[in-house]
């Protein structure tokens, strides 16, 4: 090896031994928080929003808690596990963060929850992810999620598909990992309990391009399809299965039936009018302090989305129960953090749309959102609100025995064929 | 030209010392091969004497701060800055062998580590009991080690017979056939999601997951995978492997087999990127199709070229790099644009050196030799160029 190596290493430990004393010195006046989300990969556009939804927390109390100065360490990942745990250790070892908001997706969410518990000293709140198990599997003692997960926002659907819209018989299409089981499990919990058959199951590959097999199997007496599928899977999907002459009506899944999916072009997309969905949030909640919480977006953020997306949301609930339960101990972050994680055990975290609370995995239990696509009087279609589900908690408002006997969501669980 | 002069010419990396130990050359070229086969004899002559020669002061300067460096340095530089710049160097190290020694440049290095990791993922504990088949960790790693081999030497097998960019194209081919199987496959692969939790074994008493123990586990690989790339470039076959890159046609014409040496050179760097794809599994924790995507794959070759494909060293230079850019350009600028620093300082390495990091090294080393009015100001680095054939340069050959 070379000088030049040696120099290398020689200038790495000076550096590291020069942010420790930085640490140590600046600890008693700011109250350094580290914030992780994508900021690369598939969903940079909804790391960006994420952020932004925790920076609206940050300046609804001007920038500090109790009296200290709210210091955001940002970090970036690609939605790939192994890189949101180096960014988390990163902020955690190397920048000396006191509380962790982050990460954003759902197998990030469990990774980042596993080096959580090698990390005692650090309290981690979630950020965007929504993967059951992370909270369900081997909590973390000091991982809490003020967000509900996959499963709760599709709780209320499967008895709304049911009894409202009269689906007796469905068939599934829905992306083939964790996030699309824990929707299903959400919906066919429920549906199955009803009395209603799912009787023909597709899952198909995240990031497919052709679903003209997938389609040619569906069958033909089903009264309507569940659809779980994002972003261009989703478009994909809709687009051929409408050149494929299909007519079935459909139910979605949270982020399905989202603005790229109601943009869409062509004869289907009259036909999507009255398509149920669920989620822990809509666009269209007629509450005071919703439409505050909108306004506050628009007004902070003018190169933002024209209103607050699912992650902006949840990153904010997420960031605003770090803050509120460090005003509640007067930003006492002593004896391993004790006090501050009781605070926000006890937290009854007041967010735009309901109250939210934390069950004994540090899991959160809050409102979930039934909607229908619907027409605005200016043609432009929209989600409207049909049902309010309040208190929805991560065992699917089953009793403990019920849900123990389903287990985690799967590809064959639930299964009512 | 003679063949002593071949073989000096051949012998790039010092082409001032004799690699054959000392001993006088055969001088006509129909003794070329019978020489090469009788050096491993000389080799092993070597006494330890002549070993303690080849020692500077750098080589000691080096190796004390990599073994004092985690004493030194905080848990988070130990295990997330060394500790992955090591492994990651190490998969580096395979294509630095490959495409420096062998003119082949491979973007499937990282496939061929990935395939590693799945082994030991698949064979031994992860938390995914379901398809695990938590075998114990030492029949698991020398399987996933000889899997990676024999995947290397299928790739190898399918990709000798081209050269230079369709090289690239057939390797990047194999490299997406992998993501896109690991990715869809659910019965082995675990699809999208892959698997969690698969962490080092708790050897004699030592929990190989702490920053320490592990990096010196990273170490001691780094250091055998170092110094056997060193021996094997100076072995008949490194020698011959060279010989190779340079003028297959008249290495043909002396009876070696172009076809074999190439092949057999993947097989061997795809034991080097089997090593560093398990130390890259257990560092992580988890490997996930993420891992063995396009991006990874140009990694490699990123962290490879800004190091320099002249030397093994050029491949950890290029590591350390590659991991303090990654974990720290976003500390120099806001929000997303940090890619951009990245990007950069990779624009700048290359730009002005095309030889990576050790380009500079010499062109300092140099400068400071006409400065002084050294007598070796010759140039040894540039030794290497003025060798008689026509395709000299380690990259792309034609």
């Amino acid at each position: 090896m070379t000088k030049r190596t040696a120099k290398l290493f020689g200038a790495l430990t000076g550096a590291a031994i020069a942010t420790v004393l930085a640490a140590a010195a600046q600890a008693q006046e700011t109250v350094k928080i580290g914030l992780l989300a994508t900021l690369e990969g598939p969903f940079a556009a909804g790391g960006q929003d994420g952020m932004r939804g925790a920076e609206l927390a940050v300046k609804e109390r001007g920038g500090t808690v109790a009296g200290k100065k709210i210091e955001l360490v940002k970090a970036s990942s690609d939605a790939k596990p192994d890189v949101a745990v180096n960014s988390t250790r990163k902020l955690v070892e190397q920048d000396k963060v006191q509380i962790m908001v982050g990460p954003l997706s759902g197998s990030e969410g469990i990774a980042v929850k596993e080096y959580s518990k090698s990390q005692p000293g650090v309290t981690f709140i979630n950020g965007g992810s929504g993967a059951q198990a992370t909270t369900l599997l081997n909590p973390s003692p000091n991982f809490f999620r003020f967000n509900t997960d996959g499963g709760q926002w599709m709780v209320g659907l499967g008895d709304y598909a049911y009894n409202t819209k009269k689906f007796k018989k469905m068939a599934l299409v829905a992306e083939d990992y964790a996030f699309p089981y824990s929707q299903v499990q959400g919906f066919m919990a429920e549906f199955c309990k009803a009395g209603g058959k799912v009787t023909h199951k597709a899952w198909v590959p995240l990031g497919g391009k052709d679903y003209s097999s997938v389609i040619a199997k569906l069958p033909q007496d089903v009264d309507a399809l569940l659809v779980v599928l994002g972003g261009s899977d989703a478009v994909n999907f809709l687009s051929q299965y409408e050149q494929a002459g299909g007519d079935k009506p459909m139910v979605g899944g949270s982020i399905t039936v989202d603005q790229t999916v109601l943009n869409f072009k062509g004869k289907r997309r009259e036909s999507l009018l009255g398509t149920a969905a669920a989620g822990p949030m809509a666009d269209s909640i007629d509450t005071p302090e919703w439409k505050k919480f909108v306004a506050d977006y628009k007004a902070n953020f003018k190169d933002g989305f024209p209103s607050p997306s699912l992650f902006a949301f949840v990153y904010y609930i997420n960031m605003k129960a770090a803050l509120d339960a460090l005003e509640a101990v007067k930003g006492d972050l002593s004896g391993n953090q004790e006090k501050y994680r009781e605070a926000l055990k006890a937290l009854k975290l007041k967010t735009p749309v309901g109250e939210i609370t934390l069950d004994e995995n540090r899991q959160a239990i809050g409102p979930t959102f039934i909607t229908e696509v619907a027409k605005g009087p200016d043609g432009v279609f929209f989600n409207k609100v049909v049902k309010t589900i309040p208190k929805v908690d991560q065992k699917l408002n089953l009793s403990k025995e019920e849900f123990e006997k389903m287990g985690l969501g799967s590809r064959d669980v639930p299964n009512c064929p | 030209m003679s063949a002593a002069q071949w073989r000096k010419a051949m012998n790039f990396s010092d082409a001032g010392r004799n690699w054959s130990g000392g001993r006088p050359v055969a001088a006509t070229p129909s003794d070329a091969r019978s020489a090469t086969r009788s050096a491993p004899a000389a080799q092993a002559g070597v006494s330890l004497g002549r070993l303690w020669s080849h020692i500077r002061w750098r080589h000691v300067i080096v190796l004390a701060a990599v073994l004092v460096y985690p004493w030194i340095a905080s848990p988070f530089f130990t295990y997330q800055i060394g500790a992955q710049a090591l492994a990651l160097g190490l998969i580096a190290l395979s294509l630095t062998f490959l495409a420096g020694y062998g003119g082949m440049l491979s973007l499937a290095q990282m496939t061929v580590a990935g395939i590693a990791g799945y082994i030991v993922a698949i064979l031994g504990v992860s938390g995914t009991p379901e398809i695990s088949l938590g075998w114990p960790w030492w029949l698991v790693v020398i399987l996933a080690v000889a899997g990676a081999t024999l995947a290397a030497t299928f790739i190898g097998w399918l990709s000798v017979r081209t050269e230079g960019i369709y090289t690239i194209m057939i390797t990047l081919a194999i490299g997406m056939a992998f993501f896109y199987l690991a990715q869809q496959n659910y019965a082995i692969f675990n699809g999208f999601q892959g698997f969690q939790k698969v962490v080092p074994p708790v050897v004699l008493g030592i929990d190989w997951r702490g920053p320490v123990p592990f990096y010196y586990l990273a170490l001691f690989w780094a250091l055998a995978g170092y110094f056997f790339v060193k021996y094997l470039t100076r072995a008949p076959f490194g020698i011959a492997l060279q010989g190779v890159r340079d003028n297959a046609r008249r290495m043909r014409a002396l009876g070696f087999s172009p076809v074999a040496h190439r092949v057999a050179a993947y097989a061997v760097a795809g034991a080097i990127a089997g090593i560093g794809g398990v130390l890259l599994v257990w560092y992580n924790g988890l490997i996930s199709p993420g891992s063995v995507g396009t991006s990874w794959l140009i990694n490699i070759l990123i962290i490879a070229v800004i190091g320099g494909l002249r030397h093994p060293v050029g491949s950890f230079i290029g590591a350390i790099v590659f991991v303090l850019l990654q974990n720290f350009a976003i500390d120099l600028i806001d929000r997303e644009r940090f890619n951009l620093v990245i990007g950069l300082g990779f624009l700048v390495i290359v730009l002005f050196s095309p030889d990576g990091l050790l380009g500079w090294w010499d062109k300092v080393k140099e400068w400071a030799l006409r400065r002084t009015g050294g007598r070796r100001s010759a140039g040894r680095s540039n030794e290497w160029r003025s060798v008689g054939v026509p395709q000299v340069r380690p990259v792309g050959r034609q």
